[in-house]
């Protein structure tokens, strides 16, 4: 399946996959109303340190960890793309998948007591918001890296 | 501390409704312009830092920015200009001489507008490229004065020059790594290699990564001698002496310690974090004859195999010193005109010294073919080239191919903000630090330089088609196709053109 791979030589940490990824996933898929109106959630974070950096999203992992640990099946793989999603209805917050994930991508959302929103490679495009985005191509979307 | 008498040059100005601080310009900005007020939860700007280099305008991903001239006003006064007042104040506050960088920005007269094309009407046809085949193939080097053949046995007796075929007569200018980022000269040798161009190492030596783009090289030997040595000159395709350079004739270079990091000091062969001092003359060149001992020295060195390059700076007697630098053996002569550009020079230096590079390549020209040696030597301009109309001029002004060096930087981002000795490029061109540099990706970059050379040999093959010409060859120093406007009798007189409607 494709993936989205990041390419820290080239990643410039400007942060605006961050910035598409909260538009693509807010209702009005505006970038002024989906940071001053809507309380839209990036689901790719830039780790950085110092000259290093790298957009970090779920790896949508063959084998995934959250899945197997996921105690109510909020965490699941979709059999068909292989894109594993959550289903926040599902969802207790018992927070496995957090201590699970070997990337450290998942996160939690104390207030509603269920993990945060994560990547769902934008079902809605042909290429993920983060990936089409990108001004210094460090985002690509491919089979392989 | 000195309080400072300078205002802002430039207005940050920030649309509120607009801007959703998400800091992409606090992070993008190389001169710390923008920061982010977590207290009141507000973007804001330093406006006395901007370089109008619009990175962030760029960036920002609701169109929230502007960059605006400061509109103070100073009382009106012809002589004291705002520029000259603060120039003033910048020397009183720190008893230097003013560092800029980039071109000439003073309205001195361009030429290339001043000189118009001509086209076929009637009396003969003009050709369309995009049916008719159309050359542009260029080679450069020395050609023999004749040629003999053994007519018994069919063979050259004339023994051949070295000769460098470019697809284009477009070339990237000498910018040393260094001064610009190893990712810039990847981009620039990888679109050179791809364009059938060549890529000019400037002085500061060619990294190993980039050996494998040689035969697209022409690398520079200079007054610093930096990261000369044998494997240098082999691996190139051309090998350049700078004499000079039009935005500072007559002086040295300095590369600052802070820049010369492990890398750049490997690649410049000298110690990490020394400064690289490039003095202003070569100290084993006093003479024509000296220069022409070092021209044989670099020929022996690599066995005859790649034509030797002169550059220097046009200055008044570019023509003289030309003639001079063909007699002394040189293959390729580089002139480089009073609007080249720099990563550092002295303001007061790269504003006034040197000629426009117009006149002196129709000198330098002129010269060459009436002392019977133009053939011995190809001609290459350089400062200031901004399309392929300047191009096709230079061209029917007697130049071989020219040299591009801003408009290839313009093509990968940079923004003319004349920053470039600062060392803080917010394009991450002009610097070496890794944080910045990384914004230059030579997938990117080089994809932009290829596409600027694609479409100004479309539009050269266009233009000559118009003047009914089928070969670039047909063009060189074919001054009857130029005509000059709003020239005096003199000006017309050192260009060798005619006035439009005579």
């Amino acid at each position: 399946m494709k993936r989205v791979y990041p390419r820290e030589e080239v990643c410039i940490g400007c942060r605006l996959c961050e910035v598409h990824c909260k538009v693509e996933h807010s209702r009005s898929k505006d970038v002024v109303k989906a940071f001053k109106r809507e309380q839209s959630v990036a689901r790719v974070r830039v780790q950085e340190n110092g000259p290093l950096s790298f957009a970090l999203q779920c790896r949508h992992c063959p084998e995934p960890y959250c899945v197997y640990s996921c105690l109510t099946g909020a965490m699941h793989r979709d059999p068909g793309s292989g894109v594993v999603k959550h289903d926040p209805d599902r969802c207790v917050g018992c927070w496995t998948c957090v201590l699970v994930c070997p990337f450290g991508v998942l996160v939690r959302d104390v207030a509603n007591h269920r993990i945060g929103p994560k990547c769902d490679l934008c079902p809605d495009r042909a290429v993920p918001a983060c990936v089409a985005n990108c001004p210094n191509e460090a985002l690509v979307y491919a089979e392989e890296a | 501390m000195l309080k400072t008498y300078l205002p802002a040059r430039f207005i940050v100005e920030r649309n509120a409704s607009r801007c959703i601080q998400c800091q992409v310009c606090v992070r993008q900005c190389g001169f710390d312009v923008h920061y982010y007020d977590e207290e009141d939860d507000e973007v804001r700007a330093r406006d006395e830092r901007c370089v109008a280099c619009h990175r962030c305008v760029v960036f920002c991903p609701t169109n929230a920015l502007t960059i605006r001239k400061n509109p103070l006003d100073y009382r009106e006064n012809f002589n004291w200009r705002g520029e000259a007042i603060e120039d003033i104040i910048k020397q009183s506050e720190t008893g230097g001489i003013l560092l800029t960088g980039m071109g000439n920005d003073k309205s001195y007269p361009i030429y290339w507008d001043k000189l118009v094309l001509n086209a076929s009407q009637v009396t003969n046809p003009s050709i369309d490229p995009l049916r008719e085949p159309m050359e542009l193939r260029t080679y450069l080097g020395r050609r023999p004065d004749k040629v003999e053949v053994d007519w018994e046995t069919g063979k050259l007796n004339t023994r051949l020059t070295p000769l460098v075929p470019l697809e284009v007569p477009v070339m990237f200018s000498a910018i040393s790594y260094g001064a610009i980022s190893l990712n810039v000269h990847e981009s620039l040798a990888r679109a050179a290699s791809e364009a059938g161009t060549l890529w000019n190492t400037g002085e500061g030596g060619l990294h190993k990564k980039l050996y494998k783009y040689g035969s697209n090289t022409i690398v520079q030997v200079a007054s610093g001698r930096f990261g000369v040595h044998p494997g240098y000159l082999d691996a190139a395709r051309v090998v350049e002496i700078k004499i000079g350079q039009g935005a500072k004739p007559g002086i040295g270079g300095h590369l600052p310690g802070e820049k010369v990091s492990a890398e750049v000091a490997a690649t410049r062969m000298i110690p990490m974090g020394t400064d690289a001092l490039s003095p202003a003359p070569h100290h084993d060149i006093y003479s024509i004859e000296d220069l022409s001992q070092l021209i044989y020295a670099l020929k022996e060195a690599t066995n005859y195999t790649k034509p030797v390059s002169v550059k220097i700076a046009a200055v008044h007697n570019a023509a003289a010193i030309a003639s001079g630098i063909v007699r002394a053996g040189a293959d390729i002569v580089a002139i480089d005109g009073i609007r080249g550009a720099t990563g550092a020079a002295p303001k007061i230096i790269r504003d006034n010294v040197g000629i426009p590079i117009e006149l002196a390549l129709a000198s330098v020209d002129q010269r060459l073919r009436e002392e019977g040696i133009r053939n011995q030597a190809s001609v290459v301009v350089a400062g200031g080239i901004r399309n392929s109309a300047d191009v096709v001029k230079a061209i029917a002004l007697g130049a071989d191919a020219v040299y591009i060096g801003t408009a290839a930087l313009i093509s990968i981002g940079c923004h003319v903000c004349q920053a470039c000795y600062t060392g803080r490029c917010s394009w991450g061109i002009a610097t070496t630090d890794s944080y910045l540099a990384k914004r230059i990706n030579p997938d990117i970059a080089s994809h932009r330089l290829v596409n600027l050379l694609r479409a100004w040999s479309h539009e050269i093959k266009e233009m000559l088609g118009g003047m009914g010409v089928n070969a670039l060859e047909s063009l060189r120093g074919n001054r009857l196709h130029l005509r000059g406007v709003g020239l005096t009798d003199t000006e017309l007189e050192i260009l060798g053109v005619r006035m439009a409607g005579s």
